[in-house]
């Protein structure tokens, strides 16, 4: 007989624990071992020894949110074919691979036709924007 | 019902008289047996990620012709513990612009995610934490937290080679979570299930039932996967977040002491996580190459012995990849995942997808030697 209400997500749960357990004792340790010597020249961000100018929450490369966009659709694309692709084998065995491969493949299709697409637009290239003013009419 | 450590202890004899010594309560025998398990994992694994590090100095000083740690102990095997001291007793510095709970976060949540991971690999088919029904799933999903903290980590020291890392890091980690996803799909399909349970009982036997020898296609995708996970535990050829010559250290400049420290121990136990991911799915993980009709106690150990010698190899390739290879430039990091990987990764799932149906789900050797799945 065994347990099975616990059989779930409860080693999930202590290995968290156990995380937050050795990160909170490590860093108890460390601030009962290390020196505090605080000074301001000590806390400013390192930047090779100048004194920083301005913060470094300014305004970033565009091409960082578009890979973050192309991420989002193909990592969803992808969680919808797990479910499928844990059936394939089943259906497979019932005589039905046939029809399932037909609706796998034509869901990958649009998969490819998106990547397809983003690579067309040359949102795949890291350095689109010094493209852009010499191939005006291809992109 | 899948297997997990306490429903394979309960087999036994001795399971039932601890359980009687608990007063019958198989929540709290199963709590402390979990506990127990779970707590010689984490300090398996804290000890490979500290061996590891001094491994990846022993080996690139071989690599180099240099002659690496030697100091600590015997052949400076003790280098991983007085750097933990080491780390201990430096001071804790924290840039006055960052943002305080946030940078506190960042590490923690490295290491959370990493021991998450650890909940499903299989280490022997009886010995497995949690074997859930979504088992690669969840793995791949609870890793991501890794990438978040390594943003987190970069945006909130607020300092400009950290917010760079950071930035970089993010951005390549989600990018080759495609390829990987999509490699790991293409086993999912072969064994016909998410569980690692059910993943590494199909590769029993001989090495021609491993998965990567299942078909061309998979064969294919193991590199896929690797490569991949190289990119996504910011190994090196792929280390761009903490590119020394460019970023100084990337999203960690700005970490001092213990909470550095958490950084390398995540890293070096993801890097392990990854490579025990590999030899389950594509390796035959803890299978022995043999059937045997009877299951007692020192067979696990000798399974986990198996899996922890496929999982060492590979961990070895890592470090010699890093060794060997220049590192990437940011563009070519980004068409090596985009046109490269994630096409050859869809082509490698259609081609195993048609596989099934085309050969009835037999694989590469049942075919050319006969025999039946």
């Amino acid at each position: 007989m065994t347990p099975a209400h616990f059989d779930g997500l409860m080693p999930v749960v202590i290995f968290m624990a156990l995380a937050v357990i050795l990160f909170t004792g490590g860093h108890f340790a460390s601030v009962l071992l290390a020196p505090k010597k605080p000074s301001h020249g000590k806390s400013t961000p390192y930047e090779c020894g100048e004194i920083p100018v301005g913060s470094a929450w300014s305004m970033f490369n565009v091409r960082f949110y578009v890979v973050g966009l192309i991420f989002i659709i193909f990592d969803v694309e992808s969680v919808l074919m797990f479910p499928v692709a844990s059936i394939f084998r089943e259906l497979n065995d019932m005589g039905q691979g046939g029809y399932a491969l037909i609706i796998f493949l034509s869901f990958i299709s649009v998969l490819i036709e998106g990547i397809a697409y983003c690579w067309r637009k040359g949102d795949l290239d890291w350095v689109k924007s010094f493209q852009v003013s010499t191939k005006n009419n291809k992109n | 019902m899948n297997q997990t450590v306490v429903s394979y202890l309960s087999q036994y004899e001795f399971y039932d008289i601890i359980l009687e010594a608990f007063g019958n309560n198989e929540g709290l025998l199963a709590f402390v047996i979990y506990s127990l398990f779970a707590v010689i994992i984490v300090a398996l694994c804290a000890t490979i990620g500290g061996l590891g590090t001094y491994a990846e100095r022993k080996i690139s000083a071989d690599i180099q012709q240099r002659l690496g740690p030697n100091r600590v102990g015997p052949y400076g095997i003790l280098q991983f513990l007085a750097d933990g001291v080491k780390m201990m007793t430096k001071e804790d510095v924290m840039p006055f612009t960052a943002d305080k709970m946030l940078f506190y976060l960042a590490p923690c949540l490295a290491l959370v995610g990493v021991f998450a991971t650890l909940a499903v690999l299989p280490w022997s088919s009886g010995f497995i934490m949690a074997d859930m029904n979504v088992g690669i799933f969840y793995l791949i999903a609870i890793s991501s937290l890794v990438g978040v903290s390594v943003f987190l980590g970069g945006y909130a020291s607020n300092s400009k080679w950290s917010m760079l890392g950071g930035m970089r890091g993010a951005s390549q980690i989600i990018s080759y979570e495609i390829p990987v996803t999509i490699s790991i799909l293409a086993i999912v399909l072969l064994a016909g299930g998410m569980s690692f349970g059910a993943i590494v009982g199909h590769q029993k036997g001989l090495p021609t039932n491993w998965f990567i020898f299942h078909n061309p296609f998979a064969f294919v995708a193991f590199f896929v996967y690797f490569i991949g996970a190289l990119a996504e535990t910011n190994r090196a050829p792929f280390d761009l977040p903490e590119a020394e010559s460019e970023l100084v250290s990337g999203y960690h400049t700005e970490y001092t002491g213990m909470r550095f420290g958490f950084f390398a121990l995540a890293e070096y136990i993801e890097v392990f996580v990854v490579c025990g991911v590999a030899a389950a799915l594509f390796l035959g993980g803890s299978n022995l190459p043999f059937d045997i009709s009877f299951d007692i106690l020192p067979i696990q150990l000798v399974e986990v012995v198996i899996f922890m010698t496929k999982t060492l190899l590979l961990y070895y390739v890592v470090i010699w990849i890093r060794w060997t290879f220049p590192r990437l430039r940011v563009d070519q990091l980004m068409s090596i995942c985009w046109k490269y990987l994630t096409p050859i990764a869809i082509v490698n799932l259609c081609g195993c997808a048609i596989w099934l149906v085309v050969f009835n789900g037999r694989s590469f050797a049942q075919i050319v030697f006969g025999g039946h799945h």
